[in-house]
């Protein structure tokens, strides 16, 4: 998969408390929740978003509670893929398994600035900021499987059926 | 190979019947339980429906548990737990648990006997891993993950590296589980143990009980840990005899196991410690601290509403009272923990000394309800975040630490070391 947008940069250990604040978890549509990201530290980062953009951060991206619904508004905003030098295990999963790809690259976020154009090539690892090109280790293949199909749900459907047939 | 207890307990549960493991493989498995509360349930369900579920695959390997938004605050609150009500009648899930009969998730499941040394635990909520202080492997993973192990009966589990933590010497006053996790929370920072299993043993680990060992587990994953667990011993073994319904396997590491690193928690060098905001990681002793006026202490969470952290409460209170400007609010973690406070009479002491004793829930530890902070106050609690916003308006501040500390910072509303009272 191909994806490319404009580069959003974020700090280190961005944990889900600032992303969506614990009052928001009684909320479940996703456009609802997304309407709250970053809410309290950068209202305006909503605003500025555009559909296919790429967030770049640093470690421990998604720290703190298990929120599915920190992924979830981040997807639902539009956001492409996320950049980090490393990913909180929880939000990493999640963010598999609704769908939204995840690239661990210390080089590429040293690199990003706001603003710049990044293309990343989930099969291959590579990831171009700028003039900047950048060889990262690319997601085992059976986790970009559930992550390009869509996510977890369409996989599990799918298995589902897979093993029936097996069955007879 | 030799083998860690992390490495073990995902042999044990492998698929594929792994003879051993090794870190960075990853592995089938099929989990002992699967934890929902009421946050992740209601989510969960929709990826089950999304997945085509009809029936839950090993309904009686299911715990739903009312916690976050019980009793309802809102109405949207009551919408998720009648989801997790509907849920369990359709699927004839036997494991729920509403608001009156259980309390918090990590403290109730053991209570309940449904986890056990050398189980595998996956959970919809990060402090699953508080599941380590039974010697079992608790993590918490995705709510779309959650909803495969309910279609499929198997999900998948990246093997971590392991850190080990050896505990000396002798335990001093007022020093407890939590600030053993606080210490190593300064020492290696909210990321220090990203992915790994914090595994804890050592010649005094047998002064911590069950209760403080839950504390220690409770918050490995602010420091990024995967899982954390403790060492079988005297404790764990006596624990699951009285408590654990299920078959459970007492585990230690191999000698000879590897570990990405070694340290040593000398007990008899410890102080009680404090997490400033907003982060768990910035954590000092609590001499360095003392001071600051307090607005609310709020005492319970996942791991510290247990009775050991009620008895040490009471232990601070003594006939005093809160500080006249100070709020503060004891939450016991179950109504089992609730049932024993009362018989010891403890919150008759509480409710004496001005506290607000409330039924178990997770309320305010999320910022959710029931003791929420406004915008400039300060706060002490016994939970385990403080990032900004966390304990409800944003220019909140919260400090983290024991109950010993604070009762006492209660008492004197401000931040105090408790043998200084």
């Amino acid at each position: 998969m191909i994806i490319r947008g404009k580069v959003h940069v974020l700090g280190e250990s961005v944990d889900t408390d600032v992303m969506v604040p614990g009052r928001y978890l009684s909320l479940s549509d996703p456009t609802e929740i997304a309407k709250h990201l970053f809410e309290e530290v950068d209202p305006d980062f909503v605003k500025r978003v555009k559909f296919g953009d790429i967030i770049v951060a640093g470690k421990n991206f998604g720290a703190g509670s298990g929120r599915e619904h920190a992924p979830l508004a981040i997807k639902a905003l539009g956001v492409g893929c996320i950049i980090a030098t490393s990913f909180a295990r929880t939000f990493f999963r999640m963010a598999i398994d609704l769908g939204l790809p995840t690239i661990t690259s210390l080089e590429a976020v040293v690199a990003a600035q706001v603003g710049d154009l990044a293309t990343v090539d989930t099969v291959t690892g590579v990831i171009q900021i700028g003039e900047g090109r950048f060889q990262c280790e690319p997601l085992p293949a059976f986790i970009r499987e559930i992550t390009e199909g869509g996510g977890l749900a369409p996989w599990v459907k799918a298995e589902v059926v897979r093993r029936r047939a097996a069955a007879g | 190979m030799a083998q860690t207890i992390a490495e073990k307990i995902l042999r044990d549960h492998s698929i594929e019947l792994k003879d051993e493991v090794r870190p960075g493989e990853f592995v089938r498995a099929r989990v002992d339980l699967t934890l929902l509360n009421d946050v992740n349930g209601p989510a969960a369900f929709r990826h089950f429906d999304a997945m085509g579920g009809t029936e839950v695959a090993s309904p009686d390997k299911l715990a739903l548990v009312c916690d976050h938004f019980a009793p309802a605050p809102t109405a949207a609150g009551a919408q998720l737990l009648n989801s997790m009500r509907r849920f369990a009648d359709e699927k004839g899930i036997r494991n729920f648990f509403d608001a009156g009969k259980g309390g918090i998730e990590h403290t109730l499941v053991p209570q309940q006997g449904l986890i056990g040394p050398g189980g595998l635990i996956a959970g919809g909520d990060s402090h699953t891993c508080t599941a380590g202080a039974f010697n079992a492997f608790g993590a918490g993973m995705s709510w779309a993950g959650m909803a495969g192990i309910m279609v499929l009966d198997e999900t998948w589990f990246r093997v971590p590296h392991s850190m080990r933590f050896e505990v000396i010497g002798t335990k001093l006053p007022f020093v407890t589980g939590k600030d053993i996790i606080l210490q190593i929370l300064r020492d290696i920072g909210v990321d220090g143990a990203l992915y790994m299993s914090m595994e804890f043993g050592g010649e005094s680990i047998g002064q911590l009980n069950i209760d403080e060992r839950m504390a220690i587990c409770n918050m490995a994953v602010e420091a990024g840990g995967k899982t954390a667990i403790v060492e079988a011993d005297e404790v764990t073994a006596a624990w699951a005899k009285d408590y654990c319904r299920r078959d459970y396997k007492l585990l230690r590491a191999d000698e000879g196991a590897k570990y990405f690193s070694h340290t040593v928690i000398d007990l008899s060098q410890m102080r009680p410690m404090v997490a400033k905001p907003p982060s768990p990681g910035d954590v000092v002793a609590v001499d360095e601290i003392r001071g600051i006026r307090v607005d609310q202490v709020y005492m319970g969470n996942c791991a510290n509403g247990t009775i050991t952290d009620l008895r040490q409460i009471a232990s601070v209170m003594k006939g005093r009272k809160v500080a006249p400007n100070t709020r503060a609010i004891v939450v016991p973690a179950t109504q089992k923990v609730y049932l024993q406070a009362i018989a010891e009479g403890l919150l008759e002491q509480f409710i004496d000394a001005g506290i607000a004793v409330s039924t178990p829930t997770c309320g305010a530890c999320f910022g959710g309800h029931n003791g929420a902070l406004a915008d400039g106050e300060v706060g002490v609690a016994t939970i385990n975040r403080n990032f900004r916003g966390r304990a409800g308006h944003a220019g909140a501040k919260m400090y983290l630490c024991n109950s010993y500390v604070a009762a006492a910072s209660a008492v004197a509303g401000e931040i105090v070391d408790p043998a200084e009272l």
